[in-house]
């Protein structure tokens, strides 16, 4: 019974993982992109924790984590890249 | 056009302290559970990172006086003298070797001279990253 349940709760993040990637292919504009991105890093993290379940061990936690760190890194970087067309600046009082 | 992005740097005060303790944990935890130097290395230089996106090239500097080339420098100093320290006891290079203290915090605890190793790993991997950003970003 709850190895279906997890099942069934894995396909339905893929499907949702199906409608991001449509919307990085298709999204109009850079900002649709990075948003879909986000949400996807979003959606490894809850595959990451219902395999963990599946697979009954505890070892994948740490690596849930650090994904929600890597993809907050990544996006803020990238919106910062829209935002002043640069990541890391020298001064930013000049 | 001054941009007023105080959110972010609220932010990330709070996030790079987190992400700073969870890269130590990763790092002690090592021997035992997934994660160790480089991880930890790795993590450690996205916090820093992560200042260097809310603040510029200049604040994290004065924050963080550190050379990182030195950084590398040690870390490897501190693997090669944790190898070479095996031949003082007549054991072959790299032999590592552990035994249990009671420390005042920890109490009874296995200290094993591999996390030296691994504190060199850490320390390299961290100079290694942080250097490669800081030369790409300081190139105008």
């Amino acid at each position: 019974m709850f190895h279906a349940i997890l099942q069934i709760s894995l396909l339905c993040v893929s499907i949702s993982m199906l409608g991001l990637v449509y919307r990085v292919i298709k999204g109009p504009s850079a900002p649709d992109r990075v948003v879909a991105l986000d949400a996807m890093g979003i959606n490894l993290i809850a595959i990451i924790a219902l395999v963990s379940m599946l697979l009954n061990t505890p070892a994948y936690l740490d690596a849930i984590l650090l994904l929600g760190i890597l993809s907050f890194i990544g996006t803020v970087a990238f919106s910062k890249f829209l935002e002043k067309g640069e990541i890391i600046e020298n001064d930013r009082d000049l | 056009m001054k941009t007023n992005d105080i959110i972010l740097q609220t932010v990330a005060k709070l996030a790079s302290l987190v992400i700073l303790l969870f890269s130590i944990y990763i790092f002690f935890g090592g021997h035992y559970s997934p994660g160790g130097g480089f991880v930890g290395g790795l993590l450690a230089s996205g916090a820093i990172v992560l200042l260097l996106l809310a603040y510029d090239l200049k604040t994290v500097a004065a924050i963080l006086p550190i050379d990182y080339k030195l950084l590398i420098a040690a870390g490897l100093l501190i693997a090669v003298l944790t190898g070479a320290g095996a031949l003082l006891f007549d054991a072959p290079f790299m032999t590592h070797t552990f035994s249990y203290f009671d420390v005042p915090l920890l109490g009874h605890t296995a200290l094993h001279t591999a996390v030296l190793f691994d504190l060199g790993v850490y320390l390299v991997v961290v100079g290694v990253t942080m250097t490669i950003i800081q030369t790409i970003g300081e190139s105008e």
